[in-house]
């Protein structure tokens, strides 16, 4: 195989650092600078020789690469160094990964989400890394006199065989800095790769381990203040009065007052999204003097009545109207249920689905509900902010700078360039952190105290003032013919504020008759991504009505979605099918081995199957439930899934055992419910979450090997986990789930510790199924 | 004033008596190793150890801890390098990371008491810790690995 070749002379990051004749870049962080009491700090800051925007190396061959992305627990930090090694051909047990600075201009689009972390930076990486090599051998061609073509290199060395020569980068790196980038530079085959495709170890692992500080809640500066913000009691209200006569003599307190987030008629960004505008602050020497203070804050609240918002973005500026009811989750219930009997948009219609339903032999119809979930990163929402009147200095859990910065410049009225944003290792993103608000909140507040402030949200306010997962319904329907063949598939979907459905997706494609449908209500609860947004949901129920028609029409539920993607391969219905039906096709084979499918000594456990394709890749799992105690337990799960390239398969491993995990757990207990525009679970108490005690005994991942450039792993193995569940808990029981959660819907009766057979569900004709 | 000793060595604080320990570790001793997950003893990120004893710091008054030998994460092993500290990076458990000194924290009283624990033992020692991010397999597999570590080594 020949290497692969590109063009790099675009890309603006490979241009060598201006700091020519190998100037210095002194490296100091914020973390090298926090030093714990009684532990010597490390003045580790020796010359780094900037070969481009990713790679420094010093004289004596210390080799630092620069990870550019957000690290929320996904392992950009120890794996998208990875790739720029494998390319530079470095030693990576000796290399020194450091979280690069916010620069889009070197670091490229620095955005955690969607998956798309190793999607976005694989050929970027790759190039920089490569780029870096040739204009290293070059410097050493140049030095020794002889052709760049008779030169090799290995782990960091330099090696001229004709000659004997051999020096180390680290010799030649002041030279190659100001070498001009070449035009074309050759990658590797990936066959050749030794680095990618090898897993190690998480280069924060001590530092984990020990306590050091990471993350946001961490970071700390001289004259810190502690800000908190005291939101009104729920979605739809808001300040009318506030008297901090008391809260103010309290300890340590410095100051009480009102602030607005934005100001009137501001044009919001995608996503600045934000649960309230006006800021009651109370700010305060240390942590806990806040926190009891905030309890003497009096405050008077009203309903804030409808609200205009002005949204920027993509589609242009529009005005939104946000509704100021105070939302229960009962009413919303109700008005769900109204909508889904309502016309919708129709998002994709293939052949006559109308027609196909009327000559049905048999339909079946059934509706699925789930409700808001609240994001519950373990590390609470928070900031550090130092605002002056010339710059600012921002440091915390982000995951999208390059989204939040402008906004925050505008509301700051200060040039992006004296902004300065650090990202510290996030305690969780999930989606969340994408939303700058608090970000914002952190530097209005700095601004007008003028004073370096953390803003911290209690896990109360956390939870309570979120960006969550939107409630989400959908009626999904199949139409049979007389000899049990999928002849049409309808799905009308809906949510609170917006519908679920991504209408090219899997079965689009497979059926004849396909048509997709979407609705809304608009609401003040404020929504935003949730690890895999909108497929958290469909892959539960998709997933589940699948297994439903594969009983109704007497298939293995495996083998329908395989003659399903068959005929998408070879027959696709329509236009713009997202998915790859082989690719999708090859995970369900792959689980349906590795799980041993068929096999009689599986039939012990209740087994459910679903498999899903979201971000540009494929996951397969299949759920093994037994008893424990009278309540349904995943025991065992196995994982198929296709992300393309692996590039460390021990931590990508991880990252799918934990969607499964995180899978589980939101499956049986995730629930956010409302009482009047308040929510109703306020820390762990009443949100429950998984525990030790509930996972299950081993998660056995599998990864399809290919050659494909890596598609992403961070969400896809999430959502089919809701589905696979909620089919193994219909083997267990004889009685489909349509509610989320399913924990509370579980039939009560204990159950005996031995499997129950099935009963047949009575399918219902041309009949929406009782709510 | 308040004198403690941590990790061996001895401070003296001035604050309200009635601070949790992890506000006083965190913001007065730059010890924040120590996390705030909940602040109400449901999620375990904030486990330390007092005179031995797994206690959630969220909820321990600082004058309780007041001339008691308290153990933080960072002074569970002088060079970090506790069988669990070791087991965790080779078993690679953490993905965000916020979790795990609770965790940790945590598991060593059950190492301590246990010195071959089983999965059910570790679920229920392991319990009160939350991980959002799902590393309780890795977490289970990391004790039984510390547990062999600590075995060789003593
Ligand atoms: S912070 Fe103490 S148990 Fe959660
Ligand atoms: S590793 Fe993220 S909470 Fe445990």
């Amino acid at each position: 195989m020949t290497e692969q070749k590109t063009s790099i002379n675009r890309r603006s990051f490979l241009k060598s650092s201006a700091l020519a004749g190998g100037g210095l870049m002194l490296s100091f962080t914020w973390l090298s600078a926090f030093k714990l009491p009684g532990e010597a700090g490390k003045p580790d800051v020796p010359n780094w020789i900037e070969v481009n925007g990713y790679i420094k190396i010093t004289a004596d061959n210390v080799i630092k690469i620069l990870n550019p992305n957000p690290e929320f627990g996904q392992n950009v930090m120890t794996s998208l160094p990875m790739i720029v090694a494998e390319e530079l051909d470095a030693d990576w047990q000796k290399v020194v990964v450091e979280m690069g600075p916010h620069d889009s201009v070197k670091l490229g689009p620095q955005f955690t989400g969607g998956s798309n972390s190793v999607r976005m930076y694989w050929k970027p990486l790759r190039e920089a890394g490569a780029a870096a090599r040739t204009m290293l051998m070059q410097a050493a061609a140049d030095t020794w006199k002889v052709p760049a073509e008779e030169l090799t290199t290995n782990a960091g060395l330099i090696v001229h065989p004709k000659s004997m020569k051999s020096g180390t980068y680290g010799e030649f790196a002041a030279k190659a800095a100001v070498i001009p980038v070449p035009k074309e530079i050759k990658l590797k085959d990936p066959v050749k790769f030794k680095v990618v495709r090898s897993s190690q170890k998480n280069v924060e692992g001590l530092k984990i381990v020990s306590g050091k500080p990471l993350f946001g809640l961490d970071y700390k500066q001289e004259g810190m203040l502690i800000a908190m913000i005291v939101h009104p009691p729920a979605f739809g209200m808001k300040l009318k009065s506030f008297d901090a006569s008391e809260a103010l003599t309290m300890a340590g307190i410095k100051d009480v007052f009102l602030q607005k987030l934005y100001p009137d008629g501001f044009e919001q960004g995608g996503f600045d999204t934000r649960s309230f505008n006006d800021m009651l602050v109370i700010v305060g020497k240390s942590t806990w003097q806040v926190m009891q203070a905030r309890k003497k804050l009096k405050a008077q609240w009203e309903p804030a009545g409808d609200i205009k918002d002005i949204i920027g973005g993509r589609g242009g500026k529009k005005e939104v109207i946000v509704p100021g009811e105070l939302e229960s989750t009962d009413a919303q219930h109700k008005k769900m249920q109204e909508f889904a009997s309502k016309p919708a948009q129709q998002l994709r219609r293939d052949g006559d689905p109308e027609t196909a339903f009327k000559n049905a032999a048999q339909i079946i119809e059934r509706t699925y509900n789930a409700p808001f979930l609240a994001h519950n990163c373990l590390e609470p929402i928070n900031f550090f902010a130092h605002v002056t009147a010339e710059k600012a200095l921002v440091a915390g859990p982000l995951q999208a700078p390059g989204w939040s910065e402008p906004t925050l410049a505008k509301l700051l009225n200060l040039p992006a360039d004296k902004i300065e944003i650090q990202m510290t290792r996030m305690g969780g993103g999930f989606g969340r952190r994408a939303y700058g608000h608090y970000l914002y909140e952190a530097a209005i507040i700095s601004q007008k105290l003028n004073a370096p402030v953390k803003l911290m949200y209690t896990r109360e306010d956390d939870m309570t003032y979120g960006i969550y997962r939107p409630m989400y319904t959908a009626i999904y329907r199949a139409a049979l013919d007389a000899n049990k063949n999928l002849v049409a598939f309808h799905v009308k979907g809906g949510g609170i504020p917006e519908h679920p459905i991504h209408a090219n997706r899997f079965p689009a494609g497979a059926v004849d008759n396909y048509l997709a449908e979407g609705w809304q209500i608009p609401s003040n609860i404020t929504i935003g991504a949730f690890r895999a947004p909108r497929s958290n949901f469909n892959a539960a129920a998709e997933q589940s009505f699948l297994d439903e028609l594969a009983e109704a029409m007497g298939k293995d539920p495996i083998e329908l979605r395989l003659e399903l993607l068959q005929r998408a391969k070879e027959k696709p219905v329509g236009k713009n099918n997202e998915y790859d039906a082989d690719r999708y096709a090859g995970i369900l084979k792959l689980v349906k081995e590795k799980s041993g499918w068929n096999k009689a000594e599986n039939k012990k456990y209740s087994r459910g199957i679903a498999a899903y394709f979201c971000h540009n890749s494929y996951a397969a799992h299949v759920v093994d439930l037994t008893m424990k105690n009278g309540q349904p337990y995943v025991e065992r799960v196995f994982s198929a899934v296709d992300c393309g390239i692996v590039v460390n398969p021990d931590a990508a491993t991880n990252m799918v055992q934990g969607a499964v995990v995180d899978g589980i757990g939101n499956a049986f207990y995730g629930k956010l419910t409302h009482k009047d525009g308040a929510a109703e679970q306020t820390n762990f108490h009443n949100y429950r979450i998984i525990r030790m005690n509930e996972a299950p005994k081993k998660v056995e991942v599998h990864f399809v090997q290919n050659n494909i450039d890596p598609t992403g792993l961070g969400e896809p193995p999430f959502p089919p986990v809701f589905g696979a569940v909620a089919n193994a808990l219909y083997r267990a029981y004889g009685k489909r789930l349509y509610e989320q959660p399913y924990g509370p819907q579980i039939p009560q009766q204990t159950m005996p510790d031995v499997k129950r057979k099935p009963v047949k569900s009575k399918l219902i004709l041309n009949k929406r199924r009782a709510q | 004033m308040i004198t403690l000793n941590i990790n061996t060595k001895t401070y003296n604080v001035d604050v309200d008596p009635n601070t949790p320990l992890l506000w006083v570790l965190r913001d007065e001793l730059d010890l924040v190793g120590t996390k705030y997950g909940c602040g109400v003893a449901q999620c375990g990120a904030c486990v330390v150890h007092l005179n031995g004893e797994a206690v959630r710091s969220c909820v321990t008054k600082v004058s309780r801890a007041e001339g008691q030998k308290v153990v933080t994460i960072e002074g569970l092993a002088e060079k970090h390098d506790h069988p669990l500290q070791v087991a965790w990076q080779e078993v690679d458990v953490p993905q965000c990371g916020y979790c795990q000194s609770g965790q940790i924290m945590a598991a060593a009283v059950l190492l301590r008491e246990n010195k071959n624990p089983t999965d059910a033992d570790i679920d229920a020692a392991m319990s009160g810790n939350i991980c959002r991010c799902g590393t309780y397999l890795r977490i289970r597999s990391a004790i039984h690995a510390a547990a062999e570590l600590q075995r060789k080594t003593t």
